[in-house]
């Protein structure tokens, strides 16, 4: 087992069992949307109060549930890099960061188009919604700070900071709805008692949510493995590899 | 209506639904076409160069 995580810290290695995994993530990524999303939109009832506008729900929560989750990976391999320069921590913190983004951009839209029909506004600047605008910036800095620093790893090193700073926003984004007035809803799935949601919406639900979670490990490995390629693009393993294919 | 009709019409709420699913498919799609783009063109840089480097003396 301690081998196992010794190999796969190194690059060679990780590139190697990264591309043995992708196939086998991306069949049980698409199998359990494609089940979410018949259970959601077409087993589970319609809601006595938004209609079928709610079917929303299962790709904006999710989103936005992977917004936070994306973004507390990136700042944790973010700081094991900074700390332990660990090569492929620093080169999952910033594989992470296009998906996380992608991640908030949908939550905000979706989002959004909900909004219109049920809150008759497209956007509001209310907490929930302008937090999690301040975490799609954070994304983009750390993305675009990445990529204006040459050197890979002084790059990784300012973007971890980067990163680690904004956590702080992650609280506020969980909180924003029980700390202020807001029109978005609160929690329905994490209460305490019982979830007070019918269960042929929260299993799909939260189908969609493991899915979500299976795509961001699908697309962190693809992103991973390019980053590993560029950084290693000199070293003895790529040429060889670069040679059979 | 028909149970596909009043599948695709959502309860009236058809273009919101719709739009939002058409916007999160082409999000996910291209966040996993980015890195397949990548890595093959990538492949193909390093093996122009590693044709060029042999070339040399």
């Amino acid at each position: 087992m301690l081998r196992f995580f010794h190999q796969l810290g190194s690059p060679k290695h990780f590139y190697r069992i990264a591309g043995r995994w992708i196939p086998w993530v991306a069949a049980l990524c698409g199998l359990l949307m494609l089940y979410g999303l018949y259970q959601g939109m077409v087993v589970a009832p319609t809601d006595y109060q938004q209609g079928d506008s709610y079917r929303i729900m299962f790709i904006h929560v999710p989103s936005a549930w992977m917004s936070l989750f994306v973004y507390v990976v990136m700042a944790g391999a973010g700081a094991i890099g900074l700390i332990w320069h660990m090569k492929l921590a620093e080169v999952i913190a910033i594989s992470s960061a296009p998906i996380g983004a992608s991640f908030t951009f949908l939550a905000l839209v979706t989002g959004a188009i909900w909004g219109k029909p049920m809150w008759g506004a497209w956007w509001v600047w209310d907490a929930r919604l302008t937090a999690e605008l301040i975490l799609l910036f954070l994304y983009l800095g750390v993305m675009a700070l990445y990529g204006a620093i040459e050197d890979k790893r002084t790059a990784a090193r300012a973007t971890a900071i980067l990163a680690i700073v904004g956590v702080v926003n992650i609280p506020i984004i969980h909180y924003s709805v029980e700390w202020w007035n807001t029109l978005h809803q609160g929690p329905t799935v994490t209460k305490f008692d019982a979830p007070s949601i019918d269960l042929r919406m929260l299993i799909p639900l939260l189908v969609m949510a493991v899915a979500f979670k299976l795509y961001y490990l699908l697309v962190v490995l693809m992103r991973a493995r390019v980053e590993v390629l560029e950084r290693e693009r000199n070293a003895q393993w790529v040429n060889e590899l670069v040679e059979k294919s | 209506m028909s149970g596909l009709q009043e599948f695709f019409h959502m309860g009236g709420y058809a273009t919101y639904v719709w739009s939002s699913y058409a916007i999160a498919l082409v999000v996910l799609i291209a966040n996993v076409l980015a890195p397949v783009l990548q890595r093959r063109k990538l492949l193909s840089q390093l093996a122009r160069r590693q044709r060029r480097e042999r070339r040399k003396p």
